[in-house]
């Protein structure tokens, strides 16, 4: 079967001159859940922002068989659902329900469907009850989940999310892993939340320098690059 | 969080409220020339008209005394006006300003108090405003809080290395200290608003922002429109007939 995601020789700069990406080769296949790991700074983010077109480098990437190019923007776009760090980025619609239909009117839905569709991502993520609040007025957690349901309403393929722990207390984290364990698509995960990736990715990738340097499974790549937050008692004081 | 009282306000649940913005805004109009056109009997007229207001704001369940301390808000602007015009000995075009003004922020207050502004703006972009425009207002009420929060984290952020402590400061001082938290207040927003632009390409966004059509114009809406914007010229004419 052919993987969902395909990247061969990624590189890319941005215009300051920084390199941000030297060379990634990365496959996903369906159903699967890869965690990207690895510091900050070392090319995760620019490396997913790739996957819909937000940022174009040399090399190439597929996704679903079909190469990352301006022609096929359109499509990608709604099999990639990228989940920004930041849900406030996201959510720019006046209400709940129109930011997660957003994406379905863009496709050229009429109102009342992308409404029902809307309002039925909505139930998934257990936000119903907020579809005609301000997105301002929700908590961090009750954002990510609005976040989430505005791709979802776009029946993408992958999911990728990026950071989606940031801003989340502890049960907000658990009750974010219940719901993404739940959904049927491939997932990419951009994270430093080490608990988080093991609860949900059997597979994961080393970032460091533009690049990937080890992949394995989450508790292999901690174990090998100490990509954990272990203090020894008494040595850090 | 912090939001401004009026956005709660017209977060209620009344009978104004659930009333269609373009219903709203065509009392509002129609209220608005009713005012401005007036030349006799002001003073009937003006007590009227606020009275009117008043069973408005009672209606909708916005506490009149707060409503009526908001409007004087816009007093200060007309207030030079009006005394130029009564140090020019024209004492009754000062007083008919002063009223006049103050009756119509009271008006657009009872409006905004009881009309999100996004359904308030799509009830205006409904009567052919160009969507540039409106959306232009829609990312500025969306983003206003998120910029506010921000900049109140900063001043927090100051206030905790002693930037409240004003005696410790020079007037110089304190005005590079505003410049620069401006300054990083303005290269946040820049960021985000590439974060934001980012987030809508990602969801299919090509040219405009599409919305949902969710609000019919009902029967009620129409007998509101009609009864509420009869009422400031009933009473103006009244004024007009008792006090020519």
């Amino acid at each position: 079967m052919k993987p969902l995601v395909e990247v061969r020789g990624l590189r890319f700069r941005y215009e300051d001159g920084t390199a941000a990406l030297n060379g990634i080769d990365f496959c996903l296949e369906p159903g699967e859940t890869v965690a990207l790991l690895g510091a900050n700074g070392s090319g995760k983010t620019t490396f997913v922002l790739h996957l819909n077109g937000l940022l174009t480098g040399e090399g190439s990437i597929e996704i679903c068989g079909l190469p990352v190019e301006k022609k096929h923007l359109p499509a990608i776009r709604n099999k990639v659902g990228l989940v920004f760090q930041d849900s406030d980025s996201q959510l720019f619609m006046p209400t709940v329900l129109e930011d997660v239909a957003f994406g379905l009117l863009n496709l050229g839905m009429d109102s009342s469907a992308a409404a029902a569709r809307a309002e039925a991502a909505l139930e998934t993520v257990g936000m119903a009850a907020a579809s005609a609040r301000a997105p301002y007025h929700l908590s961090a957690g009750e954002k990510k989940r609005v976040a989430i349901a505005g791709i979802l309403a776009m029946e993408p393929e992958i999911l990728v999310l990026d950071e989606p722990t940031t801003f989340l207390d502890p049960p907000g984290q658990r009750s974010l892993a219940e719901l993404l364990a739940n959904l049927p698509q491939a997932k990419i995960l951009v994270t430093h939340n080490i608990p988080f990736a093991m609860a949900l990715c059997k597979r994961a990738v080393f970032f460091a320098g533009g690049k990937i340097t080890a992949e394995g499974s989450v508790e292999e790549i901690v174990a090998g690059r100490g990509w954990d937050f272990a203090l020894q008692p008494g040595k850090s004081r | 969080m912090h939001h401004v009282v009026v956005d709660q306000w017209s977060r209620g649940s009344s009978p104004v409220h659930r009333r269609d913005p373009r219903a709203k805004l065509i009392v509002l109009l129609v209220f608005l020339i009713a005012l401005a056109t007036a030349t006799r009997g002001l003073a009937l007229l003006a007590s009227g008209l606020l009275l009117l207001l008043m069973a408005g704001l009672l209606l909708a369940r916005v506490p009149v005394g707060r409503a009526l301390a908001r409007a004087a808000l816009v007093l200060p602007f007309t207030a030079v006006f009006a005394v130029v015009c009564w140090l020019a000995g024209d004492t009754a075009r000062g007083v008919s300003l002063a009223l006049k003004s103050y009756l119509s922020a009271l008006a657009v207050l009872l409006l905004i108090s009881t009309t999100p502004l996004p359904a308030l703006l799509r009830g205006i972009g409904m009567t052919g405003l160009p969507h540039l425009l409106l959306e232009v207002g829609q990312f500025l009420y969306r983003y206003l809080f998120v910029i506010s929060e921000e900049a109140q984290h900063m001043t927090k952020a100051a206030a905790a290395r002693g930037a409240s402590v004003r005696r410790w400061m020079t007037q110089a001082q304190r005005f590079r200290a505003s410049t620069g938290a401006l300054a990083v207040l303005f290269a946040r927003s820049y960021a985000r608003a590439e974060d934001v632009h980012r987030a809508m390409l990602a969801r299919g966004f090509h040219r405009s922002l599409p919305l949902l059509e969710t609000r019919r114009f009902r029967v009620g809406d129409a007998i509101f429109a009609i009864v509420a914007s009869l009422a400031p010229w009933i009473l103006r004419l009244t004024a007009e007939r008792l006090l020519p």
